[in-house]
């Protein structure tokens, strides 16, 4: 995957670097980030700009940590989000970059910044959510009306199987794990739930909680057996081939099942706002952007803004548009990122920023399970994933 | 030979045992009655976060951990008795599953339903690695001599290949329209999803742990084959001993050490499943007590790991797989003791 990701980087750096000269580095630095197509491109411009070595990787949040606390850090810089920023918060180990802002970041938008207490911590790209995507041709076939809710997605999904078009009417990114954990996350969230109580222990098994577990396994009923091994891009690819008619997915995936070079179905998919739960929109927001180490020398760090600053700039947005859901200045919000804005502009919130939901998260992740295979019930997989939750939190320190 | 001689021959391979096996031994069984935890002091922090429409600014308590002078966040470790293997095999539901009889009820505890698919899958896997190689080893022990070294070559490739690629390589061949499955589908003509419930995964991981492991059960019984008496066997001919006969009487009571030898190490291979619940997705149904330490090890979304209950799960895996060759060993050692 690496060696393809920094080839990739480097042929696209090659054309991007005629487009976007000016921005020479002279100075090593290295960076690390999540690998999707938007972080593709950002790397791809800042190895245009010289001396500059990336590392995309998907399980790059289990690196960061230990790498930025070395002395000097492993990388310069590293993509974070809201969840990934808490522990190299807490552990302090990024820099606070508003001096360096001040001198070279005056093209950035000032919404892009993550403050905390007063001090920029780290500096947004682009915005993520999860939202509707579907096969407009088979939906005017069927006449069906976009769903914007849970129950209408379900009621839509169960008419598809009589277009005879697809194999399965849905996908869902419902793989063991994170994955599966964040369904129930969102859909909990979308149910108006409350995680905690005000003490922090857990308040899950609850009817809010029972009524989203009905709801995913009503869902696993309308998708292709094997969800449980089915992670976004997995979907992704679904959609691509045809092979299902709607999914919400990751908005960052929105430009890939309308891509031609990649997709059988490019331009039949339109997408739509996240669908509702009973209180609000079933979706979270993201941020996804860069933090700068703090175990690095100055010169280094001044060179990591500049490459920071010029990735996001007004051409390189420009000529990406569609990619992502950009933040940066020169994005004119198009039809691949409709769903997203939607989504925002309802109720979603953003996925919550602390060290307590990252505990039920993996309890989650690693209770879920047993109630989609049919092992547990409703009530007992919940009770199990609280008892889970407190044991982990306890271990940690989080509760006493 | 004399004492000091001795101590200079075996000193150096002392030293690494006590280096490398012992001491993370002692310090894993150390790390399992302790829990090391971060200081958290509670604090209101001001936060603003991008959103798509507008920074969102909110005024939030947090729990943060205490940073000492040098920076690096306090921590404070306390012993905690067997807390952690308490939280591991979970007592009171073990109890109250016994209590009601419920096997469904017991297989929902994470560490016993672990320990129900490892044993499992070291039993029924033990038979069929060593059938499958005495039989390879007895095929190309028969074949022409012009064809043997292809043979032998052919048939060691699955034990090169490394667990994780080979594992991979199988899953691709079933997951979702892949080839095999594709084919199934099309000989049976019937829907196949491989993937969705346990036991064709588990049925898929056993298939590929034998296919995995039996080129080194054939290795050795190929070279114990070569040291047959042949004058036992002729004798056996002229005694009238059919083919079987001289299998069963002969030549298996012959190569009785390896199977032993074999045994041993498969036990303890075996006993430690990880790569094929990670190649074959198999997380969502069946977990082996590696896998559950692995978890236990997995940073959550904050960057904490459980590392004492990891630890005791480790501890707890090692006493199982001295459990299960203390039953080949302690044959061995009568026999031992019988001659």
């Amino acid at each position: 995957m690496k060696p393809r990701h920094i080839l990739l980087a480097g042929a696209m750096a090659m054309s991007a670097s005629m487009a976007f000269a000016d921005c020479t580095n002279t100075v090593p630095v290295k960076t690390i980030s999540n690998a999707f197509p938007a972080y593709e491109i950002m790397t791809g411009v800042m190895a245009g700009c010289g001396n500059v070595e990336s590392e995309l990787d998907k399980d790059h949040r289990l690196k960061i940590v230990d790498a930025f606390s070395a002395n000097p850090s492993l990388y310069s810089m590293t993509s974070l989000t809201n969840s990934t920023s808490v522990p190299m918060i807490d552990a302090d180990l990024l820099r606070p970059l508003d001096d360096l802002i001040a001198t070279h970041g005056s093209s950035l938008n000032p919404n892009q910044f993550i403050e905390i207490d007063g001090k920029t911590m780290a500096i947004a790209a682009f915005a993520n959510t999860q939202h509707l995507m579907y096969r407009e041709d088979i939906f005017s076939d069927l006449g069906i009306a976009v769903p914007t809710t849970w129950d209408e997605y379900i009621a839509a999904a169960e008419k598809i199987p009589a277009a005879g078009v697809v194999d399965y009417p849905i996908g869902h990114y419902m793989k063991d794990g994170w994955n599966l954990a964040f369904v129930f996350v969102n859909h909990f969230l979308g149910e108006g739930g409350e995680f905690f109580n005000a003490d922090w222990t857990p308040s899950i098994n609850n009817e809010k909680g029972v009524t989203v577990l009905e709801r995913m396994a009503k869902l696993a009923t309308l998708m292709d057996p094997e969800y449980l091994v089915s992670d976004t891009t997995f979907v992704t690819k679904q959609m691509q081939q045809g092979k299902i008619a709607m999914a919400n997915l990751w908005a960052s995936r929105a430009g890939a099942v309308n891509d031609p070079a990649e997709s059988s179905v490019s331009g039949k998919v339109v997408m739509a706002a996240g669908l509702r739960g009973s209180e609000r929109i079933a979706s979270t927001i993201w941020w996804d952007g860069w933090a700068i180490a703090k175990n690095i020398s100055d010169e280094e760090a001044a060179a990591a803004m500049k490459l920071i600053v010029a990735s996001m700039a007004e051409d390189v947005i420009q000529a990406n548009n569609d990619d992502a859901i950009w933040l940066a200045k020169g994005f004119v919000p198009g039809a691949a990122a409709k769903g997203a804005f939607d989504t925002a502009a309802g109720d979603a919130v953003p996925y919550p920023m602390n060290k307590y939901i990252g505990s039920m998260h993996s309890a989650l992740g690693s209770g879920l399970a047993a109630f989609m295979t049919g092992d547990k019930d409703a009530a007992a997989t919940l009770a199990d994933i609280e008892a889970a939750y407190v044991s982990d939190a306890k271990e940690k320190g989080l509760l006493k | 030979m004399k004492k000091k001689t001795f101590a200079i021959f075996v000193g150096p391979s002392v030293f690494m045992m006590v280096l490398f096996i012992a001491a993370p031994l002692l310090s894993i069984l150390w790390l399992s009655v302790h829990v090391t935890q971060p200081v958290y002091e509670q604090v209101e922090v001001e936060i603003c976060t991008p959103g798509l429409l507008g920074s969102v600014c909110s005024t939030e308590l947090k729990t943060r951990p205490l940073l000492d002078e040098s920076g690096r966040i306090l921590t404070q470790t306390t012993f905690v008795g067997l807390q952690s293997y308490r939280n591991v095999i979970e007592p009171e539901k073990l109890r109250s599953a016994i209590a009601n009889g419920s096997w469904r009820e017991l297989m929902n505890i994470r560490f016993w339903s672990a320990l129900r698919f490892t044993l499992v899958f070291t039993i029924l896997t033990l038979p069929l690695v060593l059938g499958t190689g005495l039989l390879i080893a007895l095929a190309v022990n028969n074949t022409l001599q012009r064809i043997k070294g292809p043979v032998i070559f052919v048939s060691l490739l699955p034990f090169i290949i490394t667990p994780v690629i080979g594992a991979l390589s199988i899953r691709w061949l079933f997951i979702g329209d892949g080839i095999l499955t594709a084919g199934l589908e099309w000989w049976l003509d019937r829907d196949i999803a491989m993937f969705a419930q346990a036991w064709t995964i588990e049925l898929m991981m056993y298939m590929y742990r034998v296919w995995h492991v039996a080129p080194f059960a054939f290795v050795v019984f190929y070279a114990g084959l070569q040291t047959v008496n042949n004058d036992a066997v002729e004798a056996a001919i002229i005694d009238g001993a059919s083919r079987w006969q001289r299998l069963r009487y002969v030549i298996i009571p012959h190569l009785m050490p390896l199977v032993i030898f074999l045994t041993l190490i498969h036990l303890m291979d075996a006993y430690r499943v990880f790569e094929e619940i990670v190649g074959f997705s198999a997380s969502a149904y069946v977990i082996s007590l590696q896998w559950l330490t692995y978890e236990f090890l997995l940073q959550d979304g904050t960057g904490a790991r459980a590392i004492s209950r990891a630890s005791a799960s480790a501890i707890l895996t090692m006493i199982g797989v001295a459990v299960l060759l203390g039953l080949p060993l302690r044959r061995v050692w009568r026999e031992r003791k019988g001659s």
